[in-house]
């Protein structure tokens, strides 16, 4: 105990690094395997969605010599137990926080071998790119360390009554008609928006980076979250979006005690209609169709200008694999399935409500009709079109959100930020925990 | 110690019996002989929970400290940087804000529960022997058993925007203060120290109703003979009387103000815009998502020195209080 207390804590996983390539090889055709001898695949898996536990049950049906040993927590407990997870009790699948200094501490499996032997590498690769990390941290490009089970899309939820109230007949085409709706919805009494803005989850980060991507390109918040050299979220446009998001405030377009409440409430009030929009991803989008059927749209954020590109946070829900994982082929040839197995893609996009990993041209499992499934897959397909896939700004370091996105937005609502302050204070926070 | 003191006593009466030298000599030896095995004893009898402390309590304390001297993530091989972390705290304007929403606690955890308690105490004294004394102490120290974590988010749901707090003011016509208290700027440290008055009064009322009871009934007798009222009886001999019972309560809460933590995680996370930030849930931000285990570390060593030079006074005032 003497020992460990004097020497320098930390740096026992380093020589457990870059150990890639299994020890439990089987390969088929050059491809890794998960071989006929029973695996038990170590799952680390966030609590409250079922996809990751559905797909592994398919999976142990068509592979019975694979059974799965799942860990369940909350994603925030994932988040600050990941690096020791990691290195104490390594799992061959994990579901993985913002994935840069992961990556950087040499804790994740570098993926490209089997992105080439799975052919990943001939995907889509805007679906891979948040997940590939360079020796600096900065995202974007590198190698691949984590993979998808599918990749989300977010957008506007609206209430299809309400908006009947209001006279919206159509979803809006451009930010003026949106502007116009949310002033009707004012008139007649009705929420415009209930965003959750409360505790350490400040939600009104969602319409800010939709606000900066219907003015500006989407290309330089990419580079600011992936944290590129020189990136700066402090732009022009990026001023016009915060103070577009200033004027909702004031003109009391949000529910008046937003900074109170969390994404469950706002979940409770929407599908209670008490709100006409909210803010939201497509995860939400198999619950919206069993809980308000029928009742629930969806639509991109509408441009500044009318015709203009849009764009989407999209993001994959990513999984990795642990450095010192015991089965990392088979746990390679899991995420593999789960993209390109039609049973799998079913799961993926019925369970999940969210577009599958996978080629462009792969399997499409039939969806209902007038879903909001089948909206936010649409959804899905016209962002690809218009190249306007972004990560979320909310994870462009370890504690941005909750240390310095949550509390501007949360001044900003009480009239104790400006919007030239916000995107000052946080660019400020970003470059001193980056440099730090 | 009583026991030894019995068994001495035992033994001299047994002396007294056998006058005989040689006797005398083996009982000694045997005497001694016990008392070695029952320091053995002891030891056994301490050892488990000692290891339990040091493993648990003073090396998590060494570490911490270690810590605080290196620049580590947590995971990686961590760099000396000697007081570095400490200079950063001192740059943190975060940080001296938390500081003082933690003395500002101390309004709500402390002396709300002391002079509460200390009322209610008086008053439940009254009819000591009542059942509405036994009905009365248990539900107000209910509080007390129910664990921080259900009582921060039961809270949270009064206090919401239409929770039972809101819904009570419109009733009596107050509508036009209702908000949502945890919600805002002005009112959310004070609606935390709210939650933490409830949880500790349960506590204060009754170390102080157990300190009144020691009270000799004869003062109480003698101050009314010379014609004293009971608000002359409460600061003339109650008070003075319990001013050991309040040094532990005002101990105790005011740790639990300046180490808060689970009732503003529970109810707050800091926010909103860091109006409830506490620096002990600094410190767990620091650890958990800025990775910077060395300034986590410097800030709880810096916390534990901050709790210590409150509190140390608060006990020396009580011990010449003593005396």
């Amino acid at each position: 105990m003497t020992a460990t207390a004097c020497s320098a804590p930390g740096g026992d996983n380093n020589n457990a690094a870059n150990t890639q390539g299994s020890t439990s090889t089987s390969t088929a055709g050059g491809q890794p395997t998960c071989g006929t001898a029973p695996v038990k695949l170590k799952m680390y898996i966030e609590t409250g969605f079922p996809l990751p536990k559905d797909l592994s049950d398919e999976f142990t049906k068509q592979y019975p010599n694979v059974t799965f040993d799942v860990r369940e927590d909350q994603f925030a407990v994932i988040t600050q137990n990941a690096p020791r997870v990691l290195v104490d009790d390594p799992p061959d699948l994990m579901r993985l926080p913002q994935v840069s200094e992961l990556a950087k501490d040499n804790l994740l499996l570098n993926l490209d071998p089997y992105a080439t032997a799975f052919g990943w590498d001939k995907w889509p690769q805007s679906q891979l790119e948040q997940m590939r990390v360079n020796a600096d941290g900065s995202r974007g490009d590198g190698p691949l360390y984590a993979m998808g089970l599918n990749f989300s899309m977010t957008g506007v939820f609206y209430n299809k009554k309400l908006a009947q109230q209001i006279g919206m007949t159509a979803a809006p085409t451009t930010l003026a008609e949106l502007d116009q709706d949310l002033q009707k919805a004012k008139d007649a009494g009705i929420v415009g928006i209930a965003q959750f803005n409360g505790g350490a989850t400040g939600g009104l980060a969602f319409p800010l980076q939709n606000l900066m991507a219907a003015y500006g390109d989407p290309a330089p918040i990419n580079d600011w979250i992936f944290q590129k050299k020189g990136a700066s979220i402090d732009t022009p446009t990026n001023l016009q979006a915060a103070e577009h998001l200033d004027k909702w405030i004031k003109a009391g377009y949000f529910a008046k005690d937003i900074n109170s409440f969390d994404y469950a409430t706002m979940m409770s009030r929407f599908i209670g209609g008490k709100s006409l929009f909210i803010f939201d991803g497509d995860w939400e989008s198999g619950n919206l169709d069993k809980q308000m059927a029928g009742n629930a749209g969806f639509f991109i954020m509408p441009p500044a200008q009318a015709g203009g590109k849009q764009a989407a946070m999209s993001a994959p829900l990513t999984y990795g694999i642990s450095a010192k994982a015991a089965n990392p082929d088979c746990a390679a040839f899991f995420l593999n399935w789960v993209a390109t197995n039609d049973k799998a893609r079913t799961i993926a996009v019925q369970v999940g409500g969210s577009h599958p990993m996978g080629p462009a041209d792969a399997f499409m499992p039939p969806v209902e009709a007038n879903t909001v499934t089948a909206q936010t897959l649409d959804a899905g397909a016209k962002i690809g079109k218009d190249n306007g896939a972004m990560d979320f700004i909310a994870n462009a370091t370890g504690a941005i959100y909750a240390k310095s996105w949550t509390p501007n937005l949360q001044k900003m609502v009480a009239g104790q930020q400006t919007p030239q302050g916000l995107l000052t204070a946080v660019q400020k926070d970003y470059e001193s925990e980056i440099g730090g | 110690m009583s026991q030894q003191r019995l068994d001495r006593t035992d033994a001299d009466s047994r002396e007294v019996t056998a006058p005989d030298a040689e006797a005398f000599e083996r009982r000694r030896r045997a005497l001694r002989a016990r008392r070695l095995r029952r320091g053995w004893v002891a030891w056994a009898l301490v050892v488990p929970a000692a290891a339990f402390y040091v493993v648990f309590v003073l090396k998590p304390i060494v570490l911490t400290v270690q810590y605080s001297f290196y620049d580590w993530d947590g995971v990686t091989a961590a760099s000396w940087v000697g007081l570095g972390n400490y200079a950063k705290l001192l740059q943190d304007p975060e940080l001296g804000g938390s500081i003082v929403h933690a003395f500002e606690l101390i309004l709500y955890f402390s002396f709300i529960p002391v002079a509460l308690g200390l009322a209610t105490a008086a008053i439940i004294r009254k009819f000591a022997t009542s059942r509405i004394s036994v009905v009365s102490r248990t539900v107000l120290f209910l509080p007390q058993i129910i664990p921080l974590v259900a009582a921060g988010i039961m809270w949270t749901w009064l206090l919401s925007t239409d929770g039972l707090v809101n819904q009570v003011l419109r009733a009596v016509g107050l509508g036009s203060i209702t908000r949502a208290w945890l919600g805002d700027f002005h009112t959310a440290l004070p609606a935390v120290g709210v939650i933490g008055a409830w949880v500790l009064f349960g506590l204060c009322m009754l170390l102080l109703l157990a300190g009144m009871t020691k009270i000799d009934p004869s003062l109480y007798e003698a101050a009314r003979i010379d014609g004293a009222g009971a608000w002359r009886e409460f600061f003339s001999i109650t008070l003075p009387s319990l001013r050991q019972e309040v040094g532990v309560c005002l101990t105790v809460t005011v740790i639990a103000a300046l180490a808060s933590f689970d009732i503003v995680y529970i109810s707050t996370q800091g926010g909103p815009g860091n109006a409830t930030l506490v620096p002990g849930l600094e410190i767990y931000y620091l650890a958990f998502f800025q990775r910077q285990v060395g300034t986590a570390s410097a800030l709880a060593v810096a916390l534990m020195l901050l709790v210590l030079a409150v509190v140390l006074p608060l006990q020396r005032l009580n011990r010449t209080g003593d005396s």
